[in-house]
């Protein structure tokens, strides 16, 4: 994915391709948070899409700039290097707060879930409508 | 490919909810046991979940999947039960229970299986969205 083949033929294709990366990093991302829904201390995370697709696309492929993890509190893990995509991780605001300060609300990300994989079939859908389109025209029929 | 992590994150989770609800069997299939010669009952067991980085990147925060950190055992009292003709009475004919709270149990367990049915449906979908991706450009 993210192949960078600079022609107008491929730069939707491309740009599809850079979202569906995002999508299954941000899917990856709300399974560690329902994964973690029990541990002592967990913090929910997730992707702001649409700037860390802004972030993708707005630079030059091979050259994009690691995660950012915002880390304001002493026990945040700081992040030099993590993925491979520019993506922002924000701290989930928790709803309800809890004992063991789990900041996971089940709900909420279930309802994410949702949401990325029904979001992630229908980039898959724009890439196959633009390789149909592509295959027709260079088949030329 | 992010999406292969999900195995990884969410088979981690569903493995330490499945030693949860081990414990939780364990814990409840001893709630009646009476304290054997070394005067000291069955106590209650624990578990406690640490988060684990498991991504093809050691620092990656993005795939964060879960492992039983350690096992505890609760050290309150067991119920003390009066009741002379038992074998297992000591000298006063008091017998000595574990200290399971069965309630707390069955709260627990219900706690880990929904944990657990939430990892393998984040599995399912996974499996799902990755096999239409293997047919892209196919159809």
């Amino acid at each position: 994915m993210g192949i960078g083949l600079n022609s107008s033929l491929t730069s939707t294709i491309d740009f599809q391709a850079q979202a569906l990366n995002l999508r299954s990093e941000r899917q990856r991302l709300i399974a560690s948070n329902i994964a973690n829904a029990d541990t002592p201390g967990y913090l929910a995370r997730d992707l702001d899409f649409a700037s860390a697709l802004r972030d993708a696309t707005g630079t030059t492929s091979g050259s994009t700039a690691p995660t950012r993890l915002a880390a304001n509190r002493p026990g945040h893990i700081t992040s030099s290097a993590a993925g491979g995509t520019a993506s922002t991780l924000l701290y989930a605001m928790p709803s309800q707060t809890s004992l063991d300060g789990n900041s996971v609300d089940m709900d909420r990300e279930r309802a994410s879930f949702a949401d990325n994989s029904l979001k992630y079939e229908a980039t898959l859908r724009f890439i196959n409508s633009g390789v149909r389109t592509m295959l027709s025209a260079i088949t030329g029929q | 490919m992010s999406l292969l992590n999900i195995f990884d994150v969410s088979g981690s989770a569903a493995s330490a909810q499945s030693q949860r609800l081990n414990i939780v069997a364990s814990n409840l299939a001893n709630a009646d046991t009476v304290a054997g010669p070394n005067g000291t009952a069955y106590k209650a067991r624990q578990v406690t979940f640490q988060t684990q980085l498991m991504g093809a990147n050691r620092n990656d925060p993005t795939a964060a999947g879960v492992t039983v950190s350690r096992i505890s055992e609760d050290q309150t009292e067991g119920r003390h039960v009066y009741d002379p003709k038992h074998p297992g009475a000591d000298a006063e004919g008091y017998v000595t229970y574990s200290n399971v709270n069965a309630v707390e149990e069955m709260v627990n367990m219900i706690s880990a299986s929904r944990s657990y049915q939430n990892n393998i449906e984040v599995m399912t979908t996974a499996k799902t969205l990755l096999q239409k991706t293997l047919q892209l450009g196919q159809g």
